[in-house]
C-alpha cells in the first residue's frame, strides 16, 4: 500500500508537469485526466474510497468532459499551437518557477518535524454520509445554492451572446 | 500494512499546488489558467483528505466534497466566460482583456 502511494504520487506530479508544458490544449487535458486519476489512487490508498470514486466521476468525468466540449467548440487549430510556442519563451518560466520553488522548499522544510503516521483503515462512505447530513447539513444546502447560482450564471453568460450573434449573423447560432 | 507518513501526503499536496501556481503564472491561454486552478483546488482537497486520514475522521472528506461542488460551479461559469471572450476578442489571450475598459 505504501508503494502504491508513492508510485501514484510520482505519476500525479509527472503528468501535471507534462500538462503545464504542453502546447496543444487537448494533450494537456489528457495529461490532466491522468493526473486526476493518479490522485484518485492516492485517495484510495489513504483510506478514502468515497472521495476516490467522486474524484473519478466528477473531476475526471464531468469537469474534464466540460473542458473538452469547450475546447472542441472553440475549434482551436494548429494556429493556436504556434501562438502558444511564441508565448512560452524560456525567459517567462524563470521568475514563477524560482518563486514557487522557494515556497515549496519552505513548506517541505516546515513539514520536516511532523513524522506522524496516518491512521490505518478506511473511513467508510457511511461515516462520510452521516457527517455530511448531520453537522454539515447547512454546508450541503449552501453548496446546492452555489451550484444553482453557477448553473444560472453559466446559462446567462452563454445565452446572451448567442442571441446577439443570432441577430447579427442570422439564425446560424 | 506499512504506514504512510502524513508528511509525505502533505508534501505531495504542496508539490501539486506549486505546479498549479507556476502554470497559473506562466500560461497566457485562458483554458490553461482554468486548468491550473483545477490542479490547485485538487491539491487543497488532497491536503484535507490527508488530514482526515491522519485523525481517522470523516470531516476531511466532507470538505473535499464541498471543494468539488465549488470547483464544478466555478468551471461552469469560467468556461461560459471563456466562450464569450473568444467570441468577442477571437483570442484566448489573457492580455486581450486589458482592452476591456469601463
Amino acid at each position: 500500500m505504501e508503494l502504491a502511494f508513492y508510485i501514484a504520487g510520482a505519476v500525479a506530479v509527472l503528468s501535471t508537469v507534462l500538462m503545464l508544458t504542453r502546447l496543444n490544449v487537448v494533450h494537456a487535458l489528457l495529461y490532466l485526466i491522468v493526473s486526476l486519476l493518479a490522485v484518485a489512487v492516492v485517495f484510495y490508498v489513504l483510506g478514502a474510497p468515497f472521495v476516490a470514486a467522486l474524484e473519478v466521476i466528477v473531476y475526471a468525468g464531468a469537469i474534464m468532459v466540460l473542458f473538452l466540449f469547450v475546447v472542441m467548440m472553440l475549434n482551436l487549430g494548429k494556429h493556436s499551437v504556434e501562438i502558444e510556442r511564441q508565448w512560452l519563451t524560456p525567459g517567462i518560466w524563470i521568475g514563477p518557477v524560482f518563486l514557487a520553488s522557494v515556497l515549496l522548499i519552505e513548506v517541505i522544510y516546515l513539514m520536516r518535524g511532523t513524522p506522524a503516521a496516518l491512521g490505518t483503515g478506511a473511513v467508510e462512505p457511511k461515516e462520510v454520509g452521516i457527517a455530511l447530513f448531520g453537522p454539515y447539513l447547512i454546508g450541503v444546502e449552501l453548496a446546492s445554492m452555489l451550484l444553482l447560482a453557477g448553473l444560472i450564471g453559466a446559462y446567462h453568460v452563454g445565452f446572451r451572446e448567442t442571441k446577439k450573434a443570432g441577430k447579427s449573423i442570422g439564425d446560424s447560432t | 500494512m506499512t504506514e504512510i507518513l502524513m508528511r509525505d501526503g502533505l508534501v505531495l499536496a504542496g508539490i501539486l499546488f506549486s505546479l498549479g501556481l507556476v502554470s497559473l503564472l506562466v500560461r497566457r491561454n485562458l483554458i490553461f489558467v482554468l486548468m491550473s486552478l483545477e490542479v490547485m483546488l485538487n491539491a487543497a482537497g488532497l491536503a484535507f483528505v490527508v488530514a482526515g486520514a491522519r485523525w481517522h475522521q470523516a470531516d476531511g472528506q466532507v470538505v473535499f466534497v464541498f471543494i468539488l461542488a465549488m470547483a464544478a460551479a466555478e468551471v461552469a461559469v469560467g468556461l461560459a466566460l471563456v466562450v464569450q471572450i473568444y467570441r468577442r476578442f477571437k483570442s484566448l489571450d489573457v492580455d486581450a482583456l486589458s482592452k476591456m475598459r469601463g
